[in-house]
């Protein structure tokens, strides 16, 4: 018995020792490049620091406090609230139809699909480099086409009110093709007797997609959420490429403001404390999401 | 019976010009782009912006890869090979222990990898350029190793313990009878067996890593150095009023894209939708 119990523990001190081999890689380069420099930021955040020089003024919570007073990082948050909106209620219905489409109509449109497929090929950057250009009030296009419609110059992104939402049709314009895709596999996904079984009962394709497809779908619709939500918080490069938060602080994101106080302003201090005020919204954000869907999630099951 | 014939056709024309239009809004900036890299810088202000160009004789493509393009293109593919080698290895080592192991920290262990996706880069860029310099790799493409494979850990070891889950267990157990170690089962039947999960990882990484920015920027100065994504503004700081020649960069940078999506197709499509099975 004795020996037996013992075999048990050996194997098990063999799995521990190999899992540790295995796993120790990965810890140990998350937490060097992950958790080091979270912790790390919220300790600069305590100081008036520029990033280069050697000395730096301990000053407590005082950035702290300046963040909370911040006009512009509260703006800038706003904008990112906006893009949250606007991007779930945009690009997910948009990706819902067109996948629809698609499925509906089959092979015949592959060219379609092809072509709407093709932003998701371009990265962040050079979208957003190609949009400062195509929406420039001169040699732009959508001047272009007003102009040979006998309109005048359409200023999109020198303004503050509508330079916002022209940067959210582009991040539209982006995000689109990518749920599209995912929608797309869902549908792919339904079981094809199901359809079969739908039309012999009569039911036209209206009828199918909104009261089979589309519940199906939910779940996915559930996560596509999620991630729009996420990212649209922690989004970066296309807006910086585009205007650089510009004109003024009009399309400003956290993370814009973030990295122009740190590497443009050398205000490494404050940059940490906008960092840090970011990643507790991010997070909290996050667990909420978490906690909302874990709260559906068993009341379906009920 | 007629009556809902009909609607139907009504439906499918509304869908086909609503789709008309959908093609139309995601074709024109790329015909945009392309038509406007072959003119002259001149040429595309007193003609249309539409209007096709004098020649199609690729000036402005010589100019820009006589100019130090393929620099910022070896970069990258650089950077690319190491960052995948590290990374594939790292966390197929990692989702071995994850999926097919039972050990007592592992649910936490799992957790707290996954509970990391969400993280926004920018609350460790100052801590990592301070990182870079301490250590001397700023400026150079080895600053990036570390942050990149970092990142893409949580979301890989995700989908690769996903995937590894569903081998199933018997072959590991004859395995173990035959007095086959952990390593050993690792390096000969789990790994040859997750090939179809690591060239998923392969494909939604290396793109993340292909075009990511903010790093680069922050971690490289000088032509040397940096990458793709930081070749369209090097250009537009040395060309700012030249646009057809910044179009033909942005042209040069997702044509490596459009070739891997021709050769790929379908399987480039799944590893970019790889990151979204999560939820």
């Amino acid at each position: 018995m004795k020996k037996i119990a013992s075999l048990v523990q050996s194997r098990q001190r063999s799995v521990r020792i190999a899992a540790t081999v295995f796993l120790a890689p990965v810890i140990i380069i998350m937490a060097v490049f992950i958790i080091y420099p979270i912790v790390s930021t919220f300790s600069i955040s305590l100081f008036d620091w520029n990033g280069i020089s050697k000395d730096r003024e301990f000053i407590g919570l005082e950035n702290w406090k300046m963040l909370i007073h911040d006009r512009v990082f509260w703006f800038a948050f706003k904008n990112n609230l906006t893009l949250m909106v606007c991007s779930i209620g945009i690009q997910i219905p948009v990706a819902i139809a067109l996948a629809t489409f698609l499925d509906g109509a089959g092979r015949k449109v592959n060219f379609f699909k092809v072509v709407w497929f093709l932003p998701l090929l371009m990265s962040s950057v050079a979208i957003g480099f190609l949009f400062s250009y195509a929406l420039a009030t001169t040699g732009g296009i959508v001047t272009t086409i007003s102009q040979s419609l006998g309109g005048g110059k359409v200023d999109l992104l020198g303004r503050a009110p509508q330079a916002l939402y022209a940067v959210i049709s582009v991040v539209a314009w982006q995000y689109i093709p990518f749920y599209m895709v995912y929608f797309l596999a869902g549908y792919g996904n339904i079981d094809i007797n199901i359809y079969e079984a739908s039309i012999i009962d009569g039911a036209t394709r209206g009828q199918y997609f909104l009261h089979i497809g589309l519940p199906l779908l939910s779940p996915m619709i559930k996560s596509a959420c999620i991630l729009s939500l996420i990212g649209s918080l922690k989004y970066f490069d296309l807006i910086y490429a585009m205007t650089g938060g510009g004109p003024g602080t009009a399309t400003e994101l956290m993370a814009t403001y973030m990295y122009k106080l740190s590497f443009s302003h050398f205000k490494m201090g404050y940059g940490s404390t906008t960092a840090a005020g970011m990643f507790i919204l991010v997070t909290g954000f996050a667990l909420m999401m978490q906690t909302i869907l874990k709260g559906n999630g068993s009341s379906n099951d009920e | 019976m007629n009556n809902s014939r009909v609607k139907s056709n009504i439906a499918w024309t509304v869908a086909g010009i609503l789709a008309v239009f959908w093609f139309m809004i995601t074709a024109i900036p790329f015909l945009f782009m392309v038509i406007n890299s072959f003119k002259g810088q001149f040429e595309m202000l007193q003609k249309g912006v539409f209007d096709l160009p004098d020649s199609w004789f690729p000036t402005n493509f010589i100019g820009v890869l006589e100019n130090g393009f393929l620099s910022y293109f070896f970069n990258s593919v650089i950077l690319l090979a190491i960052c995948l080698t590290i990374l594939l290895f790292i966390t197929a080592c990692a989702s071995y222990p994850l999926s097919r192991m039972k050990f007592k920290l592992r649910g936490p262990t799992y957790a707290l990898i996954v509970a990391c996706m969400s993280i926004p880069i920018h609350v460790t860029l100052i801590p990592i350029f301070k990182m870079s310099t301490v250590i001397r790799t700023y400026d150079s493409i080895f600053a990036l190793i570390g942050p990149y494979v970092a990142f893409a850990i949580p979301i890989s070891c995700y989908i690769l313990t996903t995937f590894m889950t569903s081998i199933p267990a018997s072959l590991e157990e004859s395995a173990e009878i035959n007095g086959c170690g952990k390593f050993r089962t690792f390096f000969h039947i789990i790994l040859p067996l997750s090939k179809p999960g690591l060239s998923t990882l392969a494909i939604y990484n290396g793109v993340a890593i292909w075009n990511e920015f903010a790093f680069a920027n922050t971690l490289t100065q000088s032509r040397k150095a940096q990458t793709l994504p930081l070749a369209i503004s090097a250009f537009k700081g040395e060309h700012s009023m030249n646009i057809p020649v910044i179009m033909s960069v942005l042209v040069l940078t997702v044509l490596p894209m459009i070739i891997l999506f021709i050769i790929l197709q379908e399987k480039l499509v799944r590893g970019l939708m790889a990151g979204a099975v999560k939820g």
